[in-house]
């Protein structure tokens, strides 16, 4: 167990650095220069662009651009935008928000697609099971924003039930909406996973045998079949988190959430690569860290699998 | 000219909703909020400003309606689009304007309780126009004398190797500090125009704790003169702004505190709106005005005003095949601005057809002949020019909303003139100004121009002027030079704008852009605010808020 975890670990330093050059090379490679557009249709003067170029080494090479930047990363130094602002300052305030968004989109679907999923998968082809795919299809079917905006104003405007969009306190009964709307379509999906793995080992040879043994039904299902079916539900679930993060930007948007949507798309247009790469590099870790507790996890939800 | 950064994504998404949302009527709550102007407060919208709140150093709208709020000038607009008038300055003397005497009101304070002196607006302006300090409005000082010893150009441009040489001074000589209240700005040339020019935010005074610390740090909290001053900044999230009290000039706040409340997306914005959690937005999106949404939702809280903008397309003169006069009059006779204005943007815009914004002083409404709708003639023109070979692109910035009226003007070059149009549309602002700044447009391209300060003489100068900083396509009429030079040395402003007038007839001959429309803005309020103004430019008055 010791040795696969440091193995794990040590596989995530190339994933890293690759990762975060591929970003810098891909945002660097935008075509347009980063002062062109900046003010508006006159044009930075010239003194002006050659101040901005000189103090962010923007006549330099790639190669020395991001040598430069990982050099002050490891220092703990993620550098300052265009505008001055030190970009450690915005991944700071951007991300407990985007997290907190995420985590609670995470709960909602987590609550809502696998007590679903149990439901129907127990009992298929009732009723039940029937109104969870016709709905779990609308879901897959409508874009997030259609959800979004139909919900911001049914509820915010129209019956006035909650704000239109979330205070900067980020309540937490504030997020429930911009939450569900972020976890909509990955609930359904969870719904459905958790539905066939239930229906498949449902009929498995040990759940079977512990009916058979005249366990309670209770213990049959929340122990046996529910650990065993849980395996593709979890893998869903923790890659979930890396994905609603980085897809949080149209949700974001939407209820007027300050997060990392808003400042990568925002750094991507202005050509800024220490901002994009910053806010990635985090988003990074957050994948492969995730990825390595579900792998944990597995072990832990099936004693079959053995980690060495 | 300030460009505004909204984030453009949300157009689309914008559209989408208003099809699952129409059909439906509006949901005001009838909020009971009428608290005494004295001590009341809102929210308002706004965007991030990109950078440091330096007036000299801010050209978006972001940050620049912060500025004009927290800054009193000089000089100011009258909201009625009207000729300046003073704010600060008790006098702006001049018997051939070149020396300017400017006696400022005395005793008027910063927010940090400090004097407005002369030198608060001497020192703030050599600072700008210092080149190694790469200020973004620095070139708004260029007609004081001696701005060329402290402003240096990159001798190869910013992307060779060379740097720019280090300038001989770090002050303008024509700048002289007479006592507290008094300076002398002597200029390089005479220009009448100057005065009005005094209003726009590269003009403003700075304290002494501007020059105590660095931009960048001062920017983050700053120290103006005007009726409000800023509270606290979060990025991203909100600015907080409450009234001077020892704010002493003409236009005092009513109100006490306004908060900007930073918006990424406009919808979300207008559904604060709507339900009065947000007091006023000076633009509702797109997607609100098709059909007039915005004016059921909002009722008598909905504002249409005209703004100082035009939306223009621009020729690329330096390329052989748009160098012939009567072709580019040709187009622009076969283009009907009155269906785009009222099919693309719901009569929300106006059809332009005059070459400067007919709300600036000295500006003559329907000058531009060449902006009428004639197709007989059009096609006239275009045999007599010998026709034009090749397909024509109108190219856009795809990443804000201009696909739809410039693929109508397309149409209609085609369908009137049998040309070959076609609208293309370029990804990024950014790589769309790029190219133009190069000179590298090989066809006719979206361009707009809204007013600095309101004379005609910015409309002019800038655009069709050879070497004029916006004359991107490269219009040169030695006539027009002559004449706007003459214009802009004349004696007076009267005179000035006569000479402009007579300008303006030789570029209505010449047809080097094609003006399209005079922009609108559609603002609504909460049911909270009794009372407001927008000023010259479409932005809340902040001091005429009664609540």
């Amino acid at each position: 167990m010791g040795r696969y975890l440091l193995r794990r670990l040590l596989q995530l330093v190339p994933v890293f650095i690759g990762t975060t050059f591929l970003i810098y090379w891909l945002v660097w490679s935008v075509p347009g220069d980063p002062f062109a557009g900046k003010c508006g249709d006159r044009g930075c003067p010239p003194n002006y662009r050659a101040m901005m170029t000189e103090k962010y080494h923007l006549d330099d090479s790639i190669w020395v651009q991001y040598a430069s930047y990982m050099k002050n990363l490891f220092q703990g130094d993620f550098g300052i935008t265009f505008g001055g602002r030190e970009i450690s300052d915005i991944i700071a305030t951007s991300y407990p928000n985007t997290l907190k968004l995420a985590v609670v989109a995470l709960a909602i679907e987590a609550v809502i697609g696998l007590g679903a999923g149990i439901l129907t998968g127990l009992r298929r082809n009732g009723f039940l099971d029937n109104l969870v795919l016709v709905s779990t299809l609308f879901l897959i079917a409508l874009p997030v924003f259609v959800i979004g905006f139909v919900l911001q104003w049914v509820l915010g405007v129209k019956w006035g039930i909650i704000n239109p969009t979330v205070s900067n306190e980020m309540r937490f009964s504030e997020l429930i909406v911009p939450g569900f709307v972020l976890g909509s379509a990955s609930m359904a999906y969870i719904a459905r996973v958790a539905r066939t793995s239930i229906a498949e080992n449902r009929r498995a040879d040990y759940v079977r045998t512990a009916i058979a043994k005249g366990l309670p039904m209770r213990r049959v299902v929340g122990v046996h079949l529910l650990r065993n079916s849980l395996i593709p539900v979890v893998t869903l679930l923790g890659t979930d988190l890396g994905a609603l993060m980085g897809g949080a930007i149209v949700t974001e948007g939407i209820f007027g959430i300050n997060g990392i949507g808003r400042q990568v798309l925002r750094s991507i247009v202005t050509k800024e690569s220490a901002t994009v790469v910053g806010i990635v590099v985090v988003l990074v870790v957050v994948y492969l860290v995730m990825n390595l507790l579900v792998d944990l996890l597995y072990a832990a939800l099936d004693p079959r699998i053995r980690y060495e | 000219m300030r460009v505004s950064k909204r984030a453009s994504g949300a157009l689309a998404v914008g559209a989408a909703f208003a099809l699952v949302a129409s059909g439906c009527s509006s949901g005001n709550n009838d909020g009971g909020d009428t608290g005494a102007s004295k001590d009341g407060a809102i929210v308002i919208d706004g965007t991030q400003p990109e950078n440091p709140l330096v007036p000299s150093n801010t050209t978006e709208t972001g940050g620049g309606k912060i500025i004009d709020w927290v800054w009193s000038g000089l000089v100011e607009y009258p909201n009625n689009g009207g000729a300046p008038q003073n704010l600060l300055a008790e006098s702006i003397d001049t018997s051939d304007s070149k020396v300017f005497k400017i006696k400022i009101k005395q005793n008027t304070k910063f927010h940090d309780g400090t004097t407005v002196k002369a030198e608060s607006f001497v020192k703030a302006w050599n600072w700008a126009a210092y080149g190694p300090n790469g200020a973004q409005n620095a070139s708004f000082f260029s007609d004081i004398q001696g701005f060329g010893d402290v402003y240096t150009e990159d001798p190869d441009g910013p992307d060779g190797p060379k740097k720019a040489p280090e300038p001989k001074a770090k002050e303008m000589s024509g700048l002289k500090v007479v006592d507290d209240w008094n300076f002398e700005v002597t200029l390089s040339a005479p220009t009448a125009v100057f005065p009005t020019k005094l209003g726009y935010s590269a003009f403003m005074p700075l304290p002494d704790a501007f020059f105590a610390t660095t931009p960048a740090e001062f920017g983050k909290k700053p120290i103006g003169n005007g009726p409000v001053k800023l509270v606290a900044w979060q990025d991203d999230v909100e600015i907080k702004l409450t009234r001077f009290d020892d704010y002493s000039l003409r236009d005092k706040m009513k109100i006490k505190d306004v908060t900007v409340k930073i918006y990424q997306d406009d919808t979300a914005a207008y559904n604060d709106l709507l339900a009065n959690n947000l007091d006023f937005q000076q633009q509702v999106p797109v997607s609100s005005l098709a059909g007039d949404k915005w004016k059921t939702d909002l009722g008598e809280r909905a504002i249409q005003t005209t703004v100082p903008s035009t939306g223009i397309i621009a020729f690329p003169i330096y390329d052989k095949r748009f160098t012939n006069p009567k072709l580019r009059k040709a187009i622009s006779l076969s283009i009907d601005r009155q269906a785009v204005t009222d099919k693309i943007f719901f009569g929300n815009r106006k059809p332009a057809d005059s070459w400067a914004n007919p709300l600036t002083p000295g500006a003559e409404p329907g000058n531009c002949t060449a902006c009428k709708f004639d197709v007989a003639q059009a096609k006239q023109l275009l045999q007599e020019a010998g026709g034009f070979q090749g397909k024509l692109t109108l190219s856009y910035n795809a990443d804000a909303s201009h696909k739809e009226w410039m693929e109508a003007v397309a149409q209609q070059i085609k369908t009137n003139l049998g040309i070959d149009a076609v609208a293309v549309g370029v990804p990024t602002f950014a790589v769309f100004r790029a190219n133009i700044n190069n000179y590298k447009m090989t066809g006719m391209y979206r361009a707009g121009w809204q007013q600095d300060y309101p004379d005609v003489e910015n409309w002019i100068n800038p655009l069709y002027v050879t070497g004029g900083s916006s004359n991107d396509g490269k219009y040169s009429n030695p006539q027009v030079d002559a004449l706007a030079k003459e214009a802009s040395a004349a004696p007076s402003i009267e005179e000035a704008h006569k000479k402009f007038a007579e300008a303006v007839k030789l570029i209505d001959q010449d047809v080097p852009t094609i003006p399209i429309y005079f922009s609108g803005e559609q603002s609504g309020h909460s049911e909270k605010i009794k009372k407001l103004e927008l000023t010259n430019v479409g932005e809340l008055d902040i001091t005429s808020v009664e609540l």
